[in-house]
């Protein structure tokens, strides 16, 4: 995207949209987030186009699908990168007995693995997708559980000679010279239950895909079947387990809060700021612990103090919520209870955490940025540039670790963050250190954050302690509400789709996952060059299964 | 005065059963696969005594395997480092290989796509081997318990010895739950093998009688079915 395109995009508003869009546009079916347009399933991509190239929306941000009683539909939740507010939807309604629909991963290579999961879990085909085989669940499952006909009471019976495996049969290719070579779904450095198929050429990866769905919990269908006012939100916690739970119950809070047009009181957002970053920096914690474990063996030193550091976080998260890891703090206009008492320890406990961090960052730096080794490693591998970031959706460290200056904390302001002093860090040496450089920036920025959040929480007056909106028991959004909601999370950016249908409960709930997005530009960041950059590269794309499969 | 023994001695085998019992001490069961036990019997004195050696030093030194799943693993990863340092308890050095480990913390989900593959790393390990379940949904499924693609407890697919509850367990309930381990492997026991509903159902293992051979032979290799049938299970 060219800067002067960009600049001309910024004046085209939602009239200029319908004019772009002109008669392919069959109606109009907007959304509490953005403008939303109904197109026929064979124009998506000329659409997208058009959005794309003439309208600056380079962020294919999120593809949702679902099924009513009469069609399917697909959304293409669509936005720019220089400003996540301006928002479109592009909505695809398919009709039930034919669910085919263009693809549109020519537009943004980010629809590749979208549309799979749409495939996967509520069955709408994408024509001319490069490769439509499920994602998540295993190859022989039988029927697509999001649809509206799914049965789950009925078993899976699946051949013996299906599931071959992959492991017996000899993977050398005599011919080319190649080895095919299975990392995980166990192995110590994919942090979790990651498979990857790689192709080797002695030393160099020739190819390589992310094989998931190990970890899919069906939290899009636990969600769905919860009552929005308290039985959704521990499960936001479950996404990204790294202790960044209370990040992704914003996500859930906002797009909720959204729906249902609740306030939060200003008392209640400081708490959460404070709360989320805290997480923030636990989750961080983890991802350099981890990353210098991968990369040069460190699990005496680094790793050791980076859970040392975590530990002493929880300890307050705890203090806090009552939970170490699963918090269920956040509730719909607020959060669950005021700080515990007596405030001052609470205080004097974060501030003692606040003043030992720079001494430990620059310990960190010391030993682990300052290291030769890990330079070795780490400078000019896994190289992710820009456009190709864009492309595939990366959204935070990530995106940030390659220039790109995003986060929705800044450029979509919710909570406190508008009124503090903090600033968004960028690296522009879209490589491996690039990455664990940024991270461990934004760690100094949350301390940042919390202690300015410390001092007004001090001095707020005892008789305005408000920290909870009023909500109805019982919250019923009204029928056919839809928006699509963000925040920036410990890995990026992660949404709710949420549409009401007129009950307690979510008609659809979707999660756009961060990881699932930055785990799909591995290819791009390892073809070509050594394994072990390979596993360097999978440390610093810092993914959480549990948030990738959901 | 005879120099015979007295015959309430000589008839009775009371005296030697006695001794035996005593040397045998408590809690041994014959369940611990033994080979040298089966063959000698409980009579030989050393023999008792070494499989007890053998069984104190299996529980005091035990090598984990390093294997992470879900939300659980964080709290593992927690209890393995500074601060709660499950070293302190002989357990501390998790190995990458399940060929060198004793014990398996299965620790988070399981769904159906992994359910075969943690079997597979299961049957890696060398006998004797042992089996953590940490957090609820190695018990039944905990909070995903009604999806669609969850498995609803490691003990569909694995014996497991110990049951860690808790979404996810505080580090000082892992420790608890491995040091409960300890304690059962120091007095000889193990969990008694379940049967998985994940075997394969293979007609060789049945009593060959008329029937089964016939229906043995009707059958084409490549139809053998696997099934994932949750919705049976509790």
């Amino acid at each position: 995207m060219s800067t002067d395109l960009t600049t001309t995009a910024d004046q085209i508003d939602e009239d200029g949209l319908e004019a772009l869009i002109g008669d392919r546009a069959l109606t109009r079916d907007d959304h509490k987030n953005a403008p939303g347009f109904v197109i026929r399933p064979d124009e998506v991509q000329s659409v997208l186009f058009d959005l794309r190239d003439q309208a600056g929306f380079d962020h294919l941000s999120c593809v949702t699908a679902q099924q009513y009683d009469d069609r399917y539909e697909s959304i293409y939740h669509l936005k720019t990168y220089d400003d996540p507010t301006r928002e479109v939807s592009v909505v695809v309604p398919t009709p039930v007995d034919e669910p085919v629909s263009q693809t549109a991963e020519p537009v943004f290579r980010s629809a590749d693995w979208a549309e799979r999961e749409n495939f996967d879990l509520v069955g709408i085909q994408y024509e001319d997708h490069p490769d439509m085989r499920r994602i998540l669940l295993p190859e022989t499952w039988q029927g697509h559980p999001l649809g509206l006909d799914y049965d789950q009471d009925k078993p899976q019976v699946v051949k013996f000679a299906q599931h071959a495996n992959p492991l017996e049969a000899d993977q050398h290719d005599t011919e080319s010279d190649t080895m095919f070579l299975n990392i995980g779904p166990h192995h110590p450095a994919t942090h979790g239950v990651l498979h990857v198929k790689a192709v080797l050429d002695g030393e160099t990866v020739v190819d390589v895909e992310p094989d998931i769905g190990y970890l899919h919990r069906c939290e899009e269908q636990m969600c769905e079947q919860g009552t929005y006012r308290h039985q959704i939100m521990p499960y936001p916690d479950r996404w990204d387990y790294v202790s960044a739970g209370i990040l992704n119950e914003w996500a859930y809070a906002r797009a909720a809060e959204d729906l249902a047009d609740l306030e939060v009181p200003e008392y209640a957002q400081v708490i959460r700021t404070m709360s989320a970053e805290l997480c923030r920096i636990a989750a961080h914690m983890l991802a350099l612990g981890t990353f210098a474990l991968d990369v040069y063996g460190d699990f005496t030193a680094i790793f050791q103090y980076a859970f040392r550091d975590r530990e002493v976080v929880q300890d307050i998260l705890e203090d806090l919520t009552g939970q170490r890891l699963m918090f269920n703090y956040f509730r719909l206009g607020g959060v669950v209870w005021d700080l515990p008492e007596p405030r001052e320890e609470f205080f004097e406990k974060t501030r003692d955490f606040l003043d030992e961090l720079p001494a430990k960052v620059a310990e960190y730096d010391d030993l682990l940025t300052g290291n030769e080794i890990f330079q070795l490693r780490c400078v000019g591998t896994g190289i992710l540039e820009p456009e190709v970031a864009k492309q595939y959706g990366c959204t935070g460290p990530t995106a940030r670790g390659s220039g790109i200056d995003v986060d929705l904390r800044r450029d979509d302001p919710y909570g406190y963050y508008e009124h503090l002093e903090w600033d968004v860090i960028t690296e522009d040496g879209c490589d491996n250190y690039s990455r664990v450089l940024v991270r461990m920036q934004e760690v100094e920025q949350s301390a940042k954050i919390i202690e300015q959040c410390i001092d007004l929480l001090e001095e707020w007056p005892e008789d305005e302690r408000e920290i909870q909106s009023n909500v109805p028991r019982t919250l019923k959004p009204p029928a056919d509400t839809e928006t699509y909601k963000a925040v920036e999370a410990a890995k990026g950016e992660l949404g709710i789709y949420i549409r009401a249908d007129g009950t307690d409960k979510p008609g659809r709930f979707k999660i756009r996952s961060p990881c699932f997005h930055n785990l799909s530009a591995l290819p791009e960041m390892v073809e070509g060059e050594y394994i072990p950059d390979l596993i360097a590269s999978l440390g610093s794309l810092d993914i959480v299964l549990g948030e990738v499969d959901r | 005065m005879s120099n015979e023994p007295r015959q309430s001695i000589y008839d009775s085998t009371g005296p030697v059963t006695d001794t035996r019992d005593a040397r045998m001490g408590e809690g041994v069961d014959d369940r611990f696969n033994s080979k040298l036990r089966e063959a000698f019997g409980s009579q030989p004195f050393i023999l008792t005594k070494f499989d007890q050696f053998m069984n104190w030093v299996r529980g005091s030194s035990m090598f984990m395997l390093q294997f992470g799943i879900a939300c659980c693993s964080i709290e593992m990863i927690h209890t393995y480092a500074i601060k709660h340092d499950l070293d302190r308890f002989g357990a501390g050095v998790p190995r990458a290989s399940p060929r060198q480990a004793d014990v398996i913390i299965v620790p988070g989900t399981i769904v159906s796509k992994f359910g075969p593959r943690m079997k597979r790393v299961y049957d890696q390990m060398p006998e004797p081997k042992f089996v953590i379940g940490m957090g609820s949904c190695t018990i039944s499924g905990g909070p995903f318990q009604e999806g669609y693609n969850v498995v609803k407890g490691a003990e569909e697919i694995i014996p497991v010895d110990i049951h860690v509850p808790g979404c996810p367990p505080r580090p000082e309930a892992l420790v608890y739950g491995v040091a409960k381990l300890q304690e059962r492997v120091a007095n000889g026991e193990t969990a008694p093998v379940v049967v998985k509903p994940y075997e394969l159902e293979q007609f060789g293992d049945l009593p060959r009688d008329e029937l089964v051979q016939k229906l043995a032979d009707q059958i084409d290799e490549d139809d053998l079915v696997m099934r994932y049938n949750w919705a049976d299970s509790p």
